[in-house]
């Protein structure tokens, strides 16, 4: 049934683990590509797909159908290569606050100038961001890096740099996609990047409530980890939760694959502390609900970074699930498939089974990112299922999890719905594949960048009546605008579903062309999501279900939460932040 | 200002009264032209491009193709047999006529109205629901691919028969093909007659593209068998009117909307609503239009497609019968045994067809920038809701743009400009009270030049240039010749040869009557290429100065004016002024500059033409003091009912409970009823005036309860007597309201009696010429 010759026994198992992020990140990570130094997608001399490095499963393999899925969906050719200038030296020298620094010596937190930790921490991996680098054009980079070790750390350097007048951005996993890490041109002042990734462990355990009190720099792996070993996890897993810290997650109101299981980020924080110029917010106790007027923790999720940092956070844990179960589902088409998601939706308890992915994953231009995995199986489907339109059909992918009788319970029942959409079950291997695959598609958009082809990835939510207007109009606005911009080539325009509520969905775009040929792709990129996102307001999309808003999608806050929303925001941010330390400017 | 608001005052107790008015309507005035200086000094390059785009000289067209041609050459049978596949949407499989109903009643739309229905009447739900699949059932189509070939084949005959070409553009073909493929499409014929819907379905069946299904009304179900057989070629059937019956509303326009949202086939409907009989475009009815859009403004489909058809006859079948339904001979009830009768009509020659299937609009590009989509974000999208201010002016001003753009494409042949020609001389001989007609060469020479100049205007006129004109002349008169005749060489109008003497005076004004809006709806063919111009030249004639700002005041008031009777879009008059002027400042005939328009020397002869060709519309709206009935044409009830319509929109008059009462300080409000043995008479006073003082807007409208009582005497059949003593009671009546100082009513008035029954123009106090004579052998 499969074309790769390997098993995927855990998810997490494929990542070959390393011990926490160093200081200086550009060690073993891109500056300008996503993920580790080590591991990247490029074609050998003999022109076949590999995927290099130790890391993963797939690391160290050939990829067979890739090729032909890049060349025959973006018209990519190998000959046409555009290789990143590699040009570190364009940074401008550091805009230094003297006062500032001495009295940071004093604190004995350690601190960094240096051209490469600044220009790391400039940046996000939006595709225009990610192309700069690549270009060598390197904008407004922080002046100054700092790691504090520990929440007093936190306390003493904003205090400097309220009373300096200094500029913070906290920074994290460095995997924002909404330009919210990029320093305002405007500012003036000396910006000082702070770097939460020393403070990075899991301060307790409480077995008696499940929860644990962990410092706000981990990221998701190590927590993850951290947690196995005692028996626990979180079940909070974001597609980026090798790089993404929980900070992070607190600060854009993140969500992860299993979020039907165990919740997005606001269901999973008991408590949170945060260091603002104003003070240490935090609440008096871990009472699991109050009625205490407005959550105040609702003015820190989904803050961006423009009121404080967070340093310290008690999450739910759970035992590790003792029994785990992948599968997959084949539908006829999308609709059905999206039919079948709002049924389960509806008749599903939510507390023990994960739906994760439905696209036409299996439709070519689509499902190609996924083709070479699945080559074979849509053979075998296309054969043994006549009356599957092959450029039709979709696959949902599965993940149970929790106690046996319960998983296979609910695995049945499952099924039994999918049955009456039309639904095939299609084994869990697939399944299995879908899942890892989240943790390597990333990869693939610096490959696409090796030759001519830009991509990126969006997301929104919307009600269930919606979800296959929106998909439909969105990808057909993407094509259509490509066209209007003198893209050359049929773009990539493809979505899936990937997250269900009662309520609605997320759905997830993914867009992609070929720009040779053109004066400024990125513009034309630029443009093309601008496009995008209008479409999916006026479709009734939200302007992000966990992306966030940054700078990148801020001009459309006030249509989105009202003038008076904005205004509610902003008194907050007044009060709390009066000189703007916090200045990333993200939001509004 | 000021000397004429004291003239005013002297005139007439109510002047102040309408002077506050007068001065509001100055200060809009004022800002609109603000807008217009400012648009005037923007950047020049702007201007300049904007310029070119409206310059009509430069739009492209594409060649017709004669699709007739083929048919005389090949088997009609082999043709309505042969294999048809027509591409659709996105490649959907056909769906059945059963299934789309089912597909209507089980929609969310139809549920929740259902529902609404049964808590607000106490009905049971299965009664309701029953009641929906009654409402669909007389509604839906059932397209037959056998009816379509049964029509392609007799339809093959007819049409060889009846004309000598039908010339479809077969560019126009591809694009409607390439839409139908990639968006639901609409398509929006102008109506002139009831052939319009057949002849769409037979050339899209003899191109192989989709089979539209079409709004028809009604009346055609009165038809049995033919009704029945139009359901099967496609049609579907809606009620005239039917206010707030909600259910109907649902199931109607949820059917229409299944249909297009899943592109089963395209969907065409008629945005005039129903024939225009004075080949006028009428001013477009937005129901449908709002249902068609309705899925890409709600987001269920990607976009819609509008494709603009333009369909000009050379010669209307129902012409006569227009004519005379404008007069007030009642509309014959559309029936079986009617339409073998018009069998009459077969042998007869009527030309040519023209068919332009003009560009596809995308719904999407439309509303770039002018309708926020998210305000449906906050409701279930099957809640109907009544549609918001933004979208209906949207939809209005998309239906103006497109009603423009099947005008644009009409074709024009040269007895459109004959025909302009001679009912300008027509008149020209009534006010001199003699007939003499136009020289051949005269009529010649001056249509030569009408030619160039409509040209110039970017007429689509299909004026063979390979022939000499004279020959175009009298060949175009040839086809027309039950409308002129031609003595000693001289044209004039008159009715046809042949028929038997008129039964007295009455039939004869009535066959001259009949003639003359035979010729009015050839001449309005051409109106939309002359209008903005004509508006124009009218404004510089009734101005006192060359002062722009006035002229443009003026200009503003006609447009505003005569919105119901001519397609203009709302909200563009510096447009319409800006084109008005770019097009004859083009053709030499004025001088424009930032402070001043001028006539040339060259310009008279133009501005002359312009302005008559509007003078027959103005004379409609108003009766000027010491003037006499001139133009025959203002009898047409289509043209009364725009000037109730303006009136009333002005605020001229209001409606009062269904009537339009008095709106005056010195009458009190309310209709004024007046009871006299044989007629009740509710009597209606419609009154407004002009920028310039002198002259007056009055008409005298005489409610439908007159019409009834006078039914037996209409077209002049009854007895003479009795309706001259109700007319003088009348005029009794009249004086005894509207006292002559207040309105100078002794010197003239007007007098409509019904618009539909009956027609008779007489000027008060002191008849004209013509019908003083009359009235004194009477």
């Amino acid at each position: 049934m499969s074309c790769l010759n390997f098993n995927v026994s855990h998810v997490l198992s494929q990542l070959n683990l390393c011990q926490y992020l160093p200081f200086h990140r550009q060690e073993i990570m891109k500056w300008n590509g996503w993920g580790y130094s080590d591991s990247r997608f490029l074609f050998n001399k003999k022109g076949q797909a590999e995927f290099t490095g130790k890391r993963y499963k797939l690391s160290g393999m050939i990829i067979p159908g890739l090729k032909e899925w890049f060349e025959g969906t973006f018209g990519a050719n190998l000959q046409h290569k555009s290789p990143p200038i590699l040009n570190s030296s364009a940074v401008r020298p550091p805009t230094l606050n003297e006062a500032f620094v001495e009295e940071l010596k004093s604190t004995g937190v350690p601190f960094s100038h240096d051209a490469e930790d600044r220009v790391f921490r400039a940046y996000g991996h939006c595709v225009h961001e990610i192309f700069a680098l690549r270009e060598g054009r390197i904008g407004r980079v922080p002046d100054l890096v700092v790691w504090p070790n520990c929440h007093n750390d936190v306390v003493k350097i904003v205090e400097l740099a309220c009373k300096h007048n200094v500029c913070l951005i906290p920074y994290g996993g460095g995997t924002s996609v909404s330009s919210a890490l990029e320093c305002p041109s405007e500012e003036t002042r000396s910006i000082v990047s702070l770097d939460t990734s020393q403070m990075n462990r899991i301060l307790w355990i409480d077995e008696k409530n499940l929860t644990a009190h962990v410092e706000a720099g981990i990221v998701g792996q190590d927590l993850e980890r951290l947690l196995n070993e005692s028996g626990y996890c979180t079940g909070h897993e974001p597609d980026s939760m090798e790089f993404s810290s929980l900070g992070g997650w607190v600060a854009t109101r993140a969500s992860g694959m299993k979020k039907n299981i165990y919740g997005n980020i606001e269901d999973l924080v008991v408590h949170i502390k945060m260091v603002t110029p104003r003070g240490v917010i935090e609440k008096s106790c871990q009472g699991p609900r109050m009625s205490t007027g407005p959550d105040v923790h609702h003015f820190i999720l989904g803050s961006e970074g423009t009121l404080g940092v967070v340093t310290e956070v008690t999450m739910k844990i759970r035992p590790m699930p003792e029994y785990q179960k992948y599968g997959s589902v084949v539908f006829p088409n999308f609709e059905q498939g999206v039919a079948c998601l709002r049924e389960v939706a509806k008749q599903v308890t939510p507390d023990f089974y994960l739906i994760f992915s439905s696209g036409h994953a299996l439709k070519p231009q689509v499902s190609s990112i996924f083709t070479s995995f699945l080559d074979g199986l849509k053979k075998i489907y296309i054969t043994k299922f006549k009356g599957f339109d092959p450029n039709r059909l979709c696959v949902a992918t599965l993940l149970f999890e929790g106690n046996r009788e319960k998983v296979l319970q609910h695995e049945k029942q499952v099924y039994d719905i999918a049955a009456k959409f039309g639904g095939l079950a299609a084994g869990e291997d697939n399944g299995q594949r879908g899942y890892m695959l989240t943790f390597v598609i990333a990869y693939l958009r610096d490959l696409g960048m090796d030759y001519y082809v830009m991509g990126e990835s969006f997301e929104t939510s919307v009600p269930w009546d919606r979800v296959l207007d929106i998909c439909q109009n969105v990808k057909a606005r993407i094509v259509h605008e490509c066209k209007e911009r003198g893209v050359q080539f049929t773009p990539l325009s493809t979505c899936r579903v990937t997250q269900t509520y009662d309520a609605g969905a997320c759905v997830y775009f993914y867009f992609g062309f070929n720009y040779r040929g053109l004066s400024d792709p990125v513009h034309v990129y630029e443009q093309v999501e601008h496009a995008a996102r209008e479409e999916i307001l006026a479709n009734g999309g939200s302007l992000s279900h966990h992306h966030g808003v940054g700078k990148l999608r801020k001009e459309w806050m006030s249509e989105t939460v009202s003038n008076v929303g904005i205004g509610m925001l902003k008194s907050v941010k007044d009060y709390v932040d009066p000189n703007n330390i916090f200045g990333n400017r993200n939001l509004f | 200002m000021t000397t004429n608001r004291e003239r005013h005052v002297e005139r007439s107790p109510s002047a102040s009264y309408d002077c506050s008015k007068f001065d509001l309507w100055q200060a809009q005035l004022y800002m609109d032209s603000s807008c217009l200086l400012a648009s005037l000094h923007g950047s020049d390059t702007l201007l300049f491009a904007d310029m070119q785009h409206r310059d009509p000289m430069l739009q492209k067209r594409d060649e017709f193709e004669d699709m007739l041609e083929e048919r005389r050459n090949s088997s009609d049978l082999r043709y309505a047999l042969r294999c048809y596949t027509p591409v659709l949407y996105k490649g959907v499989t056909p769906c059945t006529a059963g299934a789309l109903k089912n597909m209507v009643l089980q929609s969310a739309q139809i549920h929740f109205v259902i529902g609404q229905v049964s808590n607000e009447t106490g009905r049971a739900v299965d009664d309701i629901q029953e009641e929906a699949s009654a409402i669909l059932e007389e509604m839906a189509h059932s397209l037959q691919l056998s009816t379509v070939r049964f029509f392609a084949f007799t339809l093959s005959k007819v049409f060889k028969t009846l004309f000598r070409s039908i010339c479809v553009n077969e560019e126009g073909i591809q694009r409607l093909q390439q839409a139908i493929q990639e968006h639901p499409v609409v398509l929006l014929p102008s109506h002139r007659s009831y052939m319009d819907f057949l002849l769409m379905s037979y050339i899209l069946y003899t191109y192989d593209l989709a089979l539209p299904v079409i709004a028809a009304g009604m009346d055609f179900m009165g038809m049995k068998f033919v009704g029945e057989m139009l359901r099967m070629s496609g049609a579907f059937f809606i009620r005239r009117s039917f206010g707030g019956d909600k259910l109907y509303w649902a199931v109607f326009s949820e059917y229409v909307k299944t249909m297009l949202k899943n592109g089963f086939a395209p969907v065409e409907f008629f945005l005039e609503g129903t024939r225009s009989r004075t080949s006028k475009s009428l001013t477009p009815k937005l129901g449908l239009l709002n249902i068609a859009m309705d899925p890409f403004l709600k987001g269920e489909v990607f976009d819609v497609h509008l494709v603009p058809v333009s369909i000009s006859y050379e010669r209307i079948l129902e012409e006569a019968l227009y004519a005379r339904e404008l007069l007030g001979v009642p509309k014959p009830k559309e029936s079986t045994s009617g339409l073998f009768k018009a069998r009459k009509v077969l042998s007869e020659d009527y030309g040519s067809i023209h068919v332009y299937f003009g560009q596809p609009v995308s719904v999407r590009r439309l509303s770039q920038g002018k309708v926020d989509r998210g305000q449906f974000n906050l409701t279930p999208r099957h809640i109907p809701k009544r549609p918001s201010e933004e979208i209906h002016s949207f939809v209005n001003d998309s239906a103006y743009g497109l009603v423009r753009a099947q005008e644009e494409n009409m074709v024009l042949k040269p007895w459109v400009l004959l025909a302009s020609l001679l009912l300008q001389n027509h008149h020209g001989d009534q006010a001199s009270g003699r007939a003499r007609g136009m020289a051949l060469d005269e009529l010649t020479e001056q249509a030569v030049w009408l030619r160039d100049l409509s040209r110039q205007y970017g007429a689509f006129l299909h004026w063979p240039d390979h022939v000499p004109p004279p020959e175009v002349v009298s060949s175009s008169l040839s086809l027309h010749r039950g409308l002129v005749t031609i003595t000693e060489g001289r044209v004039q109008l008159a009715s046809e040869q042949g028929e038997p003497p008129p039964v007295g005076p009455e039939e004869e004004l009535l066959r001259q009557a009949v003639t003359v809006l035979s010729c009015v709806s050839y001449r309005n063919q051409a109106l939309h290429v002359f209008l903005r111009p004509a508006l124009l030249a009218s404004a510089v004639h009734a101005a006192s100065s060359s002062g722009k700002q006035e002229i443009f005041n003026s200009f503003s008031f006609l447009r505003n004016m005569f919105s119901n009777e001519f397609i203009l879009c709302p909200g563009a008059t510096v447009q319409d002024f800006e084109e008005a002027c770019f097009l004859l400042v083009k053709t030499g005939a004025l001088h424009v500059s930032q402070q001043e328009v001028v006539v040339t020397e060259r310009g008279h002869r133009t501005l002359a033409f312009l302005t008559s060709v509007l003078d027959p519309f103005l004379q409609g709206y108003q009766v000027r003091v010491r003037s006499r009935l001139r133009y025959t044409e203002v009898l047409s009830s289509d043209l009364q009912k725009n000037a109730l319509a303006a009136l009333l929109r002005l605020g001229a008059v209001r409606k009062i409970k269904g009537y339009v009462g008095f709106d005056h300080p010195r009458v009190p409000v309310g209709s004024v009823e007046y009871a006299r043995p044989r007629a009740r008479l509710k009597l209606h006073h419609l009154e407004f005036i002009s920028t310039n003082e002198s002259v007056w807007f009055v008409a005298i409208r005489v409610s439908t309860d007159v019409k009834q009582q006078l039914r037996p005497y209409s077209a002049f059949g009854g007895k003479h007597e009795v309706f001259i003593r109700i007319m003088n009671e009348f005029i009794q009546i009249m004086n005894e309201f509207i006292r002559p100082t207040d309105f100078m009513m002794s010197d003239s008035f007007a007098v409509f009696f019904s618009s539909e029954t009956l027609l008779l123009k007489c000027s008060g106090a002191c008849w004209s010429d013509g019908e003083a004579e009359r009235r004194a052998r009477l």
